[in-house]
């Protein structure tokens, strides 16, 4: 009786690509920017952190997408909580397996993908109303986009910041670094710059658009 | 008792608490099995990660060193170690390749600018200097006070850092102290790093607080450490 009456909507490349460019988490739905400016400060980093995402996206939305029709919306929002505690904590484990270093960098900020709302935005709104593929495939355009908007901001703040770029170094010794793009400020300054660049290019295509329609 | 028939939408019967129970519970079983499975799966290579980034931090603060033995210090005394007790050492101690003591190592915390700053250091007793330090764990700003992991300048600092003990009363004649950048006049000051004051003063807080607790008692059992070094081979 649970069951979605409605047909599912065909699989397209929009499931994809709306994580990317249209609805990206970062730069347009402004979802998940705890993590975006924290630990944007390298583009190794960023990387990382974007990764580690895109998988407690994939894992959270395949599990949610799974038992979408189990689930009754009264507990919906603790049961994806716990599904996606249980895939950050997951990522924890393996990033700690795989490079004590790397996961020194990202600090507690492993953790705080629990609190991602770009990740619970995309349970609540996409998962949980739609098949298993379609999910698999929307979250991985999603942890993209928000990867991808992490090493946008992290590139920058890192070429200005220490002077290299996934550290290595772009200029010579005499490359004055800017530190204040390395703190947190930086990271304000270089993601405004972005939504900026992002709502101009959004606002010349809308007005193109309407333009052809005509 | 017409709540149910409200005109929302009809498939949305109030399921029983019953069921809401069963499936947060589920969920949580679910949860704990996957959980439990990576645990299970990565704890073996997260112990491994740690063991080989302590053993190379011993090295790097003990030069000259070959092998090294695990000490546990506490109140009661000094106890040796085997290699499966590591999680309980406090205290390493290096040798050279004739047995001979270089030195010990031991750790010092104190609260930094981001968090708390670990450090590990290494203790010549013959020369009363320290002779290596490395950060084992800091959340410092990035750029600024992370410094204190790789700043050559900074690190000079501990290549020969005295703490000499008072021979009278046993205890550290001079705290360390860490002073501003270039104002270094005696031994025992730490030359700190400017724009990253609070780490460089953690540093210093706890090399000062770890060496007044722990080097008197290690020093008065120093032969606890060298005869370690016939067995332990």
């Amino acid at each position: 009786m649970a069951a979605d009456p409605r047909q599912p909507k065909p699989l397209t490349r929009q499931t994809l690509t709306e994580g990317l460019w249209k609805e990206n988490p970062v730069f347009v739905m402004l979802l998940g920017l705890c993590p975006a400016l924290a630990v944007s400060n390298t583009a190794i980093n960023a990387l990382a952190m974007g990764l580690a995402s895109t998988f407690v996206l994939l894992g959270s939305s395949l599990l949610i997408s799974l038992l979408r029709n189990f689930i009754p919306k009264q507990v919906r929002i603790a049961s994806y909580i716990i599904i996606i505690a249980t895939f950050v904590t997951a990522v924890d484990y393996i990033i700690h397996a795989l490079s004590l270093e790397l996961y020194n960098a990202l600090g507690a900020f492993i953790q705080l993908i629990v609190v991602n709302c770009a990740i619970l935005g995309r349970a609540e709104a996409f998962a949980s109303k739609n098949p298993v593929r379609h999910s698999l495939v929307n979250g991985f355009g999603m942890g993209a986009g928000f990867t991808l908007a992490l090493v946008m901001v992290g590139a920058v703040r890192e070429i200005l910041g220490f002077g290299s770029l996934f550290g290595v170094a772009l200029f010579g010794e005499q490359f004055q670094t800017w530190a204040v793009f390395i703190l947190p400020p930086g990271g304000f300054f270089v993601l405004s710059f972005w939504l900026v660049l992002f709502a101009v290019v959004a606002k010349r295509r809308a007005a193109k658009e309407v333009a052809h329609g005509s | 008792m017409n709540e149910t028939s409200a005109p929302t939408i009809p498939e949305q019967v109030m399921p029983s608490p019953f069921r809401l129970i069963a499936t947060l519970g589920l969920i949580a079983m679910l949860s704990g099995f996957v959980i439990v499975l990576v645990y299970q799966i990565t704890a073996e290579p997260i112990a491994r990660n740690q063991r080989e980034a302590l053993e190379r931090a011993v090295f790097t603060v003990l030069p000259g060193a070959e092998s090294r033995a695990l000490f546990r210090a506490d109140e009661t005394g000094i106890t040796l170690l085997t290699d499966e007790e590591l999680a309980q050492a406090n205290v390493f101690a290096g040798y050279d390749n004739q047995g001979q003591l270089v030195g010990v190592a031991l750790t010092g915390s104190a609260r930094g600018y981001g968090g708390e700053v670990r450090v590990l250091y290494g203790y010549d007793p013959a020369a009363e200097k320290i002779i290596g330090y490395t950060v084992l764990q800091s959340s410092e700003t990035p750029g600024l006070g992370d410094k204190i992991e790789d700043d050559p300048n900074f690190l000079a600092n501990f290549e020969a850092l005295e703490v000499s003990l008072d021979p009278e009363t046993g205890e550290v004649a001079q705290p360390i102290v860490t002073v501003k950048e270039g104002a270094k006049t005696e031994p025992w000051e730490i030359d700190g790093i400017s724009g990253a004051t609070v780490s460089s003063e953690a540093v210093g807080r706890a090399l000062r607080e770890s060496t007044l607790e722990w080097l008197p008692r290690v020093v008065s059992h120093l032969d606890v450490f060298k005869q370690a070094a016939g067995e332990d081979h």
